[in-house]
């Protein structure tokens, strides 16, 4: 290929913004749906609906408001939340290979939850399963502001993430160790594969917050990432403070990626290869890429949920794994690219 | 002034740099910044836009603090061109440019008509609106660095401070590049070139200041600051003089065995 061609390819595959949002947001919209209306029981999806406005509670309006909504809303949200955070942290690492659980945030948010199932306290209190996940990664949050301090650099964010992964990794495993039965070892093992199945509506009033407070610290990042691109002090001299927008990605990433690990578990994979795969349809902007890797992250979160209750295996396979089978080629492939391109 | 540092020092732990660093700018100077390897004339430059506190002494930019002026108004005042030209993401070259525009926009608002402007005009005149389409990936190491010029241009500031901007580019974009801050500083603006090639920094350049053995070792026009003794004693190299249509240049001849300049 010439260069004048392979500039007109690049130009080619470049959608107008706008329309990449719009066409994303009614991809999202149209799985969504879709969630509501795949299940396992037969359910007509206008009665329920009916219902459900007339305020009758039958069986139909009970499957569409306490299983399938909850499960489509947490879908989406939760998506959202690691698409849009890994997308962040790939623009403030400047590196392809950052996700969300690169500052340990994650790994910290599904000890808390392990505690609660380590002391049985999950069946006593609906609520106590997601408050444990989000004391974890408030706990891990203000231990990585400890550790790396307003004025230290990204490799010590990223080492800081690395210590306080590995040691919620071992306090999980020591919960594990020291479970007083194999039941409990299950419940936790099966918890922490990541699943978004029998998940009440309280749960998504429980996180919303928590996660539109997140979106809105990390799309607000946007200029200073794109600034961020021409390195450190570029960005500096174009008038961002550094200091500032690390604590603001470390809050916005823990707020919204706790929160959806607190009421799900694990979800492999969707922040590390949705930006991924989208960055070159922003023209590898990373202000851009935010909104654009969020909606991606509900697309692909709600899909692979469909493909979980499609599948014709029970019990029906955790999504985690799921994420994580289809994620992985993709990581094989990204590596062997960059091995091209280095 | 634009800018007037004062009795500027600056230390890495317990190692020196330089101290007592005075410096002072007019508008519609190019001064040019040189010294040898480690004599800190990058991390002046950095101390000069605010990226860096210094150990002492203090910049004073048109009278006031960068504390007083404020992160956003000090960076619509001063444009930065680091050195090297790292660039993370192969974002395509009239987006990057638009980067300078930063500074002056408000939060959720596109670039507006003052932005787009500046754009094309900064594209214009570092000779990179013929790429405007392509990558980062799809442009060669000379033309990189004058996107990367047109960035700096498009903040449309007072003041440019560019570290090494001639280090990767053939002579004829060396001369261009040279002659396009001149240009820059003839309308007004400041500024200061970190430069290692003497003879355009003595070409070119308004006044030089020549950082060495741990502070100025010299300051004021190219012939004043560019003398054998200066040369040998910041390089350690001698130079050979000319002088062609009335303009006198000099060239690094051979190593002269004296010098002290850097840190090393």
């Amino acid at each position: 290929m010439t260069q004048a061609a392979a500039v007109e390819a690049v130009e080619a595959s470049v959608p107008p913004y706008g329309l990449l949002v719009a066409g994303l947001a009614i991809l999202v919209v149209i799985l969504w749906c879709l969630s509501l209306a795949i299940g396992y029981a037969p359910l007509d999806l206008l009665q329920a609906l009916r219902d459900v406005v007339n305020g009758e509670r039958t069986l139909a309006a009970l499957v569409l408001t306490e299983l399938r909504l909850p499960r489509a809303l947490l879908g989406c949200f939760v998506g959202l939340s690691l698409g849009i955070s890994g997308a962040a942290m790939q623009g403030l690492m400047r590196n392809p290979l950052a996700e969300p659980g690169i500052i340990g945030v994650s790994g910290a948010a599904a000890f808390g939850a392990v505690t609660i199932f380590y002391f049985g306290l999950a069946g006593a209190w609906s609520l106590a399963l997601p408050l444990g996940g989000i004391a974890g990664a408030a706990a891990a949050t203000f231990l990585l502001y400890g550790l790396s301090g307003r004025g230290a650099g990204t490799m010590t964010l990223i080492l800081a993430g690395v210590a306080i992964n590995s040691f919620a990794a071992a306090l999980t495993a020591l919960a594990l160790n020291l479970s007083p039965n194999p039941y409990a070892v299950t419940e936790i093992v099966f918890w922490l594969l990541g699943s978004l199945a029998d998940r009440s509506l309280p749960y998504v009033w429980l996180v919303l917050p928590l996660m539109l407070v997140g979106w809105g610290l990390l799309i607000a990042s946007g200029p200073a990432l794109d600034g961020l691109t021409l390195g450190e002090d570029t960005a500096q001299s174009l008038g961002f403070d550094l200091g500032r927008l690390r604590l603001q990605l470390i809050a916005g990433t823990a707020l919204a990626v706790g929160a959806a690990v607190a009421v799900t578990g694990s979800i492999a994979f969707v922040g590390l290869v949705v930006p991924h795969l989208l960055r070159p349809l922003v023209a590898h902007r990373p202000g851009r890429l935010l909104l654009v890797s969020g909606l991606g992250g509900a697309a692909l979160t709600l899909a692979a949920d469909i493909a979980v209750r499609l599948l014709p295996i029970r019990p029906e396979l955790k999504l985690g794994v799921v994420t994580a089978i289809i994620g992985a080629p993709f990581l094989f492939a990204l590596i062997y690219r960059l091995r091209e391109e280095a | 002034m634009e800018i007037e540092a004062k009795d500027i020092a600056v230390r890495f732990g317990a190692m020196g740099l330089f101290d007592g660093v005075d410096l002072a700018m007019r508008a519609g100077e190019m001064v040019g910044l040189i010294g040898p390897n480690g004599s800190g004339k990058t991390t002046l430059l950095r101390v000069l836009a605010n990226l860096r506190a210094p150990e002492g002494g203090r910049v004073h930019y048109a009278g006031r603090t960068a504390a007083e002026i404020g992160p956003r108004e000090l960076a619509r005042r001063i444009a930065y061109l680091a050195q090297g030209g790292s660039v993370h993401w192969p974002m395509r070259v009239e987006a990057l440019v638009a980067l300078g525009r930063l500074p002056h926009r408000r939060p959720l608002q596109g670039l507006d008509a003052a932005d787009r402007n500046a754009i094309e005009q900064a594209m214009t005149a570092a000779d990179v609106a013929s790429l405007r389409k392509r990558t980062m990936a799809q442009v060669s190491g000379g033309e990189r660095m004058r996107v990367l010029l047109a960035r700096a241009l498009a903040v449309d500031a007072r003041v440019l401070l560019s570290d090494e901007p001639i280090a990767a580019l053939d002579p004829l974009h060396q001369l261009q590049v040279m002659e396009l801050l001149r240009a820059i500083a003839g309308k007004g603006r400041s500024v200061i070139v970190v430069l290692h090639d003497l003879a355009l920094a003595m070409r070119f350049c308004d006044r030089l200041v020549l950082l060495a053995c741990g502070g100025i070792l010299a300051e004021g026009t190219p012939a004043h600051v560019l003398t054998d003794a200066h040369v040998a004693r910041a390089y350690g190299v001698e130079v050979i003089r000319g002088e062609r249509e009335g303009t006198p240049f000099l060239l690094p001849w051979k190593a002269s065995g004296i010098s002290d300049g850097g840190v090393s």
